[in-house]
């Protein structure tokens, strides 16, 4: 019985873990919250904002205040309206009632600040980086650049709708998402994530990873993230930049560190791949890394297979 | 207040019907302030359409994925500029602080008029010109001899703005329009100071003024403070783009970051200056329809004035994500957060003044009563937003259009609607029909609620601000297009494995639902004016305890007024 428990229980486990990666990292039709966290600082992210009974976050807070407000509108309508109130009072104030309600919302504020500070200091920067990425913003895409390893940078610029199949397998590419070359930043790394750029200001965000900075000519902001899934990410250039803004792109493969240094002797080596017109995306295919994609799957698809294994 | 001599006002008509001007001098070199807050008023409802024409593009843009109807990225970052700019300064600013402002500060503080009749005048038809040349930039190039329109957005960040971004003129032409919109709002501001200090009624203390005039003294105060702040930094942006300075150009030792700090530090009192009036006008409404006086009356005068003064240390959480310190963000949350008690004393008194009433729901009150819920939604987002932290997910994405739109398209606007409705008989001396205003009414809450919820998941699901097309597959042709099948086209997104189609879909249809109802209120307004039934003094039956003097005067009030001044008990 105990056997069979465990059993049981290691199914379901299996169960929950082959259909996490069902919520994809990207937007869903379906969907009205966040996408899924792939770092603790997007995880800290959403666990301040969304709904939980454990902890103090801002969904529970901002929902009581609106249904509070709403109640109280509607018992005044039902209740003081004329024909059942037909005699308004004379009442214009209330001493301990006006401290009330100025001293709640304080407290309330106080509430929210301490996770909030903590938060905002835990997301600022990573005190040891394992790596660094550069990112520069022009007009209009991104180019990026690994400064442990010497010479290895590239652009990446929008994939346009009419060749994403040529690029990404099975139809599985995502309009206005892709680049043809895509970063790759290894799982469960530091990284050190700087940005500049070289035109007008831009914003380089992973939504998934908790993520976003103003790319400033003349400026280097810094931002961290460290990996926990693996997966194929997407983000958009989030300040607006001119013509092509929204045709900006981000798009990672994260993957195990020992797949990120085939990759990045792949890019950085002399095999045909580093010659191609575009060395990172050459490389991609070369090691498979679209196999990550196969995670990615439509959640409805992929809670079925779930729960048939 | 109700001691006023309501015979002044019946013989003011004959005493200056010698007066009459034509209609050219009437309307065009006007010193009084009812006519020109009548311009003003016409004027705002004409900038509405044309502003609120950009927006309907723009959401028939989202309707569907692809490039539909803007020719380009350019065109549409035109049309998101334009949009920006013309419902701040030639909406929402005209219509609360020129229109109702000009017509009822002097009204309820017993004054004749205002304090600088020819100043108010030269107000007015300055924003005319500021208008025609932010309209005229969108016709001469912007970002190249063949992209014509100024792209930038309404906060016209360097570089993008600069000679780099938008090498053209329209920035040039876009940046003297904001040069005429602001010295006409300083002016106005100026104004309005002088004649609430200057030309109260006897007896009038300042903690006895109405609340409207509250709201407006702090209003104009804002102005005077903010305004000239943007006036510096747009004039920094056109020396940089025309006379080889280097302000915001990091190449010649400038920063673009302090032209956000500039702007900013007007831009946030800029959304008090939007929405303190439109708390004014509602404190009446609620009151008059209620039959009470408003609940903790200097609560919620001195609730405003610490919105205005709070309103000033808070501008860098617009720039959480532009590389400013970690202390410095938490400062900005810190004080941001502040801002949150003031407004809440504000809607618990509105509530409190309802609680114990004989509410009467009257269109007016209607929209005060959707302001109050609406303005809450919007700010309990705000309170999200104020959290540098959480803006890491939330910046530069649909969140924050919807934040914004719920205080201002929600807030400000359905105090505009409040205040048209409450007074449109005392201006126009006419009545709108009832059912057709509560129509109204109801049609524009499903409506905006339909464009602007969905917006929140947009934002959270990540879908960033002032993009023309967003991520997601193109729907096949027999479902293209916006009221094509509704039902078999949601199905087929919902199929979809990735997008953030549903909501862009639901949030244009609500857009639709929007335009219809503006078209009503302009079939409400011509209505009123040509067929309305008569409207008397006092319309409203306003009750002694909740009386401010404009109810003592005649619908339309004369020409001039309270020429024997009302005394305040």
């Amino acid at each position: 019985m105990k056997i069979f428990m465990t059993r049981v229980l290691a199914a379901l486990t299996v169960c929950l873990v082959t259909s996490l990666p069902a919520f994809a990292f990207e937007p869903k039709p379906n969907e009205i919250g966040f996408q899924p966290p792939a770092s603790e600082n997007m995880v800290r992210l959403e666990e301040f904002h969304n709904f939980s009974w454990s902890h103090v976050n801002l969904m529970t807070i901002i929902t009581a205040i609106v249904i509070f407000v709403l109640g109280l509108l509607i018992w005044v309508a039902i209740r003081y309206n004329h024909k059942a109130n037909p005699v308004p009072s004379k009442t214009t104030h209330n001493v301990l009632l006006e401290v009330i309600w100025t001293v709640v919302p304080i407290v309330i504020l106080i509430v929210i600040a301490v996770p909030s500070f903590k938060l905002l200091f835990y997301l600022d920067r990573t005190t040891n980086p394992d790596m660094t990425l550069k990112i520069s913003g022009y007009q209009w895409g991104w180019s990026y650049s690994y400064p442990e390893h010497e010479g290895l940078e590239f652009n990446a610029d929008i994939i346009p709708d009419e060749e994403i199949d040529e690029y990404i397998p099975e139809g599985k590419g995502r309009r206005m998402l892709e680049t043809y070359n895509p970063i790759v930043l290894p799982i469960e790394k530091n990284i050190q994530v700087l940005t500049t750029a070289s035109d007008v200001i831009h914003a380089w965000t992973i939504p998934a990873f908790g993520i976003k900075k103003d790319a400033v000519p003349g400026r280097t902001n810094e931002a961290w993230v460290r990996i926990t899934v693996p997966g194929i990410y997407y983000g958009q250039c989030s300040e607006i930049c001119g013509i092509s803004h929204a045709s900006m792109p981000i798009s990672v493969y994260a993957v195990p560190p020992e797949e990120y240094e085939a990759w990045i002797s792949c890019v950085s080596g002399t095999g045909a791949e580093s010659k191609a017109d575009y060395p990172s995306r050459a490389c991609v295919k070369t090691l498979g890394f679209d196999k990550y994609r196969n995670l990615q799957k439509a959640s409805k698809e992929a809670k079925l297979s779930g729960a048939s294994e | 207040m109700n001691a006023a001599h309501s015979a002044a006002a019946d013989h003011a008509h004959d005493n200056h019907g010698h007066h009459a001007p034509g209609f050219f001098t009437r309307w065009f070199m006007s010193t009084n302030h009812k006519d020109i807050g009548t311009l003003y008023i016409i004027f705002s409802i004409f900038a509405g359409l044309v502003g609120g024409w950009f927006s309907m593009m723009m959401r028939h843009e989202l309707g569907d994925p692809g490039i539909q109807l803007a020719q380009n990225g350019h065109q549409w970052n035109v049309w998101v500029t334009a949009h920006g700019l013309i419902m701040v300064f030639f909406v929402v600013m005209p219509g609360l602080i020129g229109g109702f402002g000009n017509w009822f500060l002097p009204l309820m503080i017993g004054a004749p008029d205002m304090a600088f009749p020819r100043l108010n005048n030269i107000s007015f038809w300055l924003i005319v010109p500021a208008f025609l040349l932010l309209v005229g930039s969108a016709f001469v190039p912007g970002v190249s001899a063949e992209l014509h329109g100024a792209g930038t957005g309404w906060t016209v960040y360097p570089p993008l703005s600069s000679k780099l971004g938008h090498p053209g003129m329209s920035v040039d032409m876009a940046i003297f329009a904001l040069h005429l919109a602001g010295a006409s709002s300083i002016l106005g501001a100026a104004n309005m100071i002088t004649t609430v200090f200057n030309m109260r009624a006897p007896g009038m203390t300042l903690h006895k003024m109405p609340l409207f005039v509250w709201a407006m003294l702090v209003t104009a105060f804002l102005l005077v403070l903010a305004v000239p702040v943007l006036g510096g930094a747009i004039t920094m942006l056109l020396t940089d783009r025309n006379f080889g300075t280097a302000f915001f150009n990091p190449e010649g030792g400038g920063d673009p970051i302090l032209y956000q700090h500039l702007f900013w530090f007007f831009g946030h009192p800029e959304v008090y200056i939007m929405i303190l009036p439109a708390f004014g006008i509602i404190s009446h409404i609620v009151s008059t329809f209620s039959k009470k006086p408003v609940f903790g009356y200097l609560g919620m005068a001195y609730a405003m004035v610490s919105i205005g003064v709070v309103g000033f240390i808070v501008w860098a959480h617009h720039m959480y994500t532009s590389g400013i310190s970690v202390n410095t963000q938490a400062y900005f949350t810190a004080a941001t957060l502040i801002i949150a008690v003031p407004t809440g004393i504000k809607i618990f008194s509105w509530i409190a003044t309802m609680w114990g009433g004989s509410i009467e729901f009257k269109t007016p009150m209607l929209w005060a009563i959707g302001f109050i819920f609406l303005f809450t939604l919007g700010g309990v987002t705000g309170v999200v937003l104020a959290n540098a932290g959480m803006d890491t997910s939330l910046h530069d994405t649909y969140y924050v259009v919807a934040h914004f739109h719920y205080v201002l398209s929600l807030g400000a606007v359905f105090g505009l609607f409040a205040g048209f409705y409450y007074w449109i008989g005392k201006m126009s001396g006419r009545m709108y029909p009832e059912w057709a205003g509560c129509l109204h009414f109801w049609i524009t809450f499903i409506g905006v609620n339909l464009v602007f919820f969905p917006q929140h998941f947009l934002g959270l699901q990540g879908m960033p601000r002032r993009y023309v097309d967003y991520a997601a597959p193109i729907p096949p042709e027999h479902l293209q297009g916006a009221l094509v099948n509704p039902i078999e086209k949601i199905k087929w997104i919902m199929d979809q494995e990735y997008g953030m189609h549903l909501w862009n879909y639901v949030s244009t249809m609500g857009a639709y639902m929007t335009g219809g109802s503006v078209v009503l209120f302009i079939l409400i307004v011509f209505y009123t004016l040509f067929f309305g039934k008569k409207a008397s003094g006092n319309y409203w039956n306003v009750q002694p305890q909740c009386m401010t003097l404009e109810w003592t005067l005649s619908s339309p009030p004369p020409f001039h007024q309270f020429d024997i001044q009302p005394k305040i008990k």
